[in-house]
């Protein structure tokens, strides 16, 4: 510490704009931030070494746990570790639905990001517009899996159940009022004279220093780092979809969530084509044991979730349980840009870096 | 409203109207169960549902419930979402920050017992009131809203069977020492 005074302040861990459990140590210069450590571990659950002691089926539900904004993402990624894994091949119908779910997982989990940045900059209104938009999505997932937040849907070899009756409706019925209802939610808190001012210039993000630091997802394209998996490493049925990746400019907070708001959109016309192309057949895997014991060996795969890419380690010993799983998270990378990103600015621009970078923290600490 | 309503039904019935004669308690255990703010102890998945309840869908404000981030505003505790071996001590401090009367409620299994992180794990508390003394706890993992509003319902007609009188009042006893403390 210089000779200049300064005074230590502690955010959290139990701060209604930290997003959870995430305590900021901050060193202030009046009202100036000089130094912000992000301290975590506050839910650290020891889901990795829970899941040696579980089959390969039964660490499914503790991956809900992980990222519990969007689940879907967390199962699939695991499964596809598994199934790279087991050399289980799925069917196409099963890699359809996984794909619809999960881009309604990422509007449900951009409408949590957008709705507290409004929060954060004094916009409510608008987190209510955007949660009533993730309702919506939590009903279909409701419909889908009898669970509003913690799904086990997406199993290794398949998903859990085919889609139920009148599903397909009800998601179209979704997915055309969702772009006109992101561009009120657009004016109501992009359009905020006061957002704009508490967001724009704020927590700015070199592309050279996204790359650096490992950031992915909306965090590094809001800093027009073109880098998206469902293009450049491309999984399950992706490549036959159309869509676009949206990009931002000046990496800062402002651009950070409008990607998120343009990827809603786009996530919509990415459910639309799959609904499409959606056929019948079976949703799982025929001839898979109730107990997975794969050879042994070691397999890695990543999706990109609706924060960057999540990645899935196994290793197996030949046994039923994994020997060892480890979770690259996306929030945890990107959480580490906090102090640079913060510093320089007040107090109370924290709170909106930190909500830009959307962490999650059952994935940060797992 | 259905109180008020009532409330205002009694007077007009009054001969004479504007008097009304009731016990102390009554009135101010109809004025605490309506207004149950809620001290959002969210730390996980059931933090989301808890959001979720005070929004305009489930919208707990009509029962009075409304979230408020500081303990010294707040009546009631929600503990949502596993609580673990370094969340507990601010957890605590959270609680005895909360001026009495206060309440809390465990929302989840992991705030109950542990849950699904009872077993097999070395970080996580096997439910809140190990070291809080809970009044209702809510099964679920997480719980629906509409389970959530159940559970402070039930709060309430707890609350209302309380007296303000010191000689029948509720006393808290101390907290219990945290889990793995030395007084264990």
């Amino acid at each position: 510490m210089s000779a200049e005074c300064r005074t230590v302040v502690n955010v959290g861990p139990s701060h209604p704009s930290t997003h959870g459990v995430c305590r900021v140590l901050v060193e202030l210069d009046g009202e100036i931030v000089r130094r912000a450590e992000p301290i975590i571990g506050y839910l650290h659950r020891g889901i990795e070494k829970m899941a040696e002691n579980r089959s390969y089926l039964q660490v499914v539900p503790l991956t809900d746990r992980l990222d519990y904004v969007g689940s879907m993402y967390a199962n699939w990624a695991y499964c596809r570790a598994v199934e790279r894994l087991a050399g289980i091949r799925v069917p196409e119908r099963a890699e359809y639905i996984r794909v619809i779910v999960c881009e309604l997982q990422r509007i449900a989990s951009h409408m949590m990001s957008i709705g507290s940045t409004g929060a954060d900059t004094g916009a409510f209104t608008a987190f209510m517009y955007a949660f009533n938009q993730r309702e919506q999505v939590v009903d279909l997932f409701e419909a889908l899996s009898g669970s509003r937040l913690t799904y086990n849907y997406v199993r290794p070899g398949g998903v859990g159940a085919d889609l139920p009756e009148g599903w397909v409706e009800r998601c179209r019925e979704f997915v055309a009022q969702h772009p006109a209802a992101m561009m009120e939610i657009d004016d109501l808190l992009f359009g905020n004279v006061i957002c704009r001012a508490r967001t724009k210039g704020i927590g700015v993000l070199t592309p050279h220093d996204a790359i650096g630091w490992g950031a992915s997802g909306p965090v590094a394209r809001g800093s027009g780092v073109d880098w998206d998996l469902r293009r450049d490493d491309p999984y399950s049925v992706y490549p036959r979809l159309d869509f676009t990746v949206p990009l931002g400019e000046r990496g800062d907070c402002y651009d950070r969530g409008r990607v998120r708001l343009w990827e809603c959109v786009e996530s919509c016309r990415i459910v639309t084509q799959a609904l499409d192309q959606l056929e019948p057949g079976p949703v799982q895997a025929e001839g898979l044991p109730r107990l997975l014991a794969p050879r042994p060996g070691d397999a890695y795969d990543h999706i990109e979730s609706a924060r960057g890419s999540l990645g899935v380690y196994l290793v197996s010993d030949g046994s039923v349980r994994p020997y060892r799983m480890h979770v690259r998270s996306p929030a945890f990378a990107n959480l580490a840009l906090l102090p640079m990103l913060a510093e320089g600015h007040t107090l109370s621009d924290l709170v909106v870096v930190l909500g830009s970078l959307d962490p999650v923290f059952g994935e940060v600490d797992r | 409203m259905a109180g008020v309503d009532e409330f205002a039904r009694a007077l007009e019935d009054t001969p004479g109207g504007g008097v009304v004669l009731t016990s102390i308690d009554a009135i101010s255990n109809w004025a605490r169960g309506h207004s149950l703010w809620i001290m959002p102890m969210g730390t996980a998945c059931c933090a989301m549902e808890l959001i979720a309840a005070s929004f305009s869908r489930f919208d707990f404000d009509r029962h009075g419930s409304i979230p408020r981030p500081d303990p010294r505003h707040t009546d009631v505790m929600v503990v949502a979402g596993t609580i673990t071996k370094k969340m507990a001590p601010s957890v605590k401090l959270l609680w005895e920050q909360m001026p009495e009367p206060k309440w809390c409620v465990a929302m989840g299994n992991c705030a109950v017992s542990g849950g699904i992180f009872h077993h097999d794990t070395y970080s996580v508390i096997r439910g809140v009131d190990e070291f809080l003394p809970v009044d209702v706890y809510i099964a679920g993992c997480p719980p629906r809203p509409e389970s959530l509003q159940d559970g402070l319902l039930r709060l309430r007609e707890k609350v209302r069977s309380e007296s303000i009188s010191p000689s029948r009042r509720r006393t808290v006893e101390g907290l219990l020492p945290l889990p793995g403390g030395e007084k264990r």
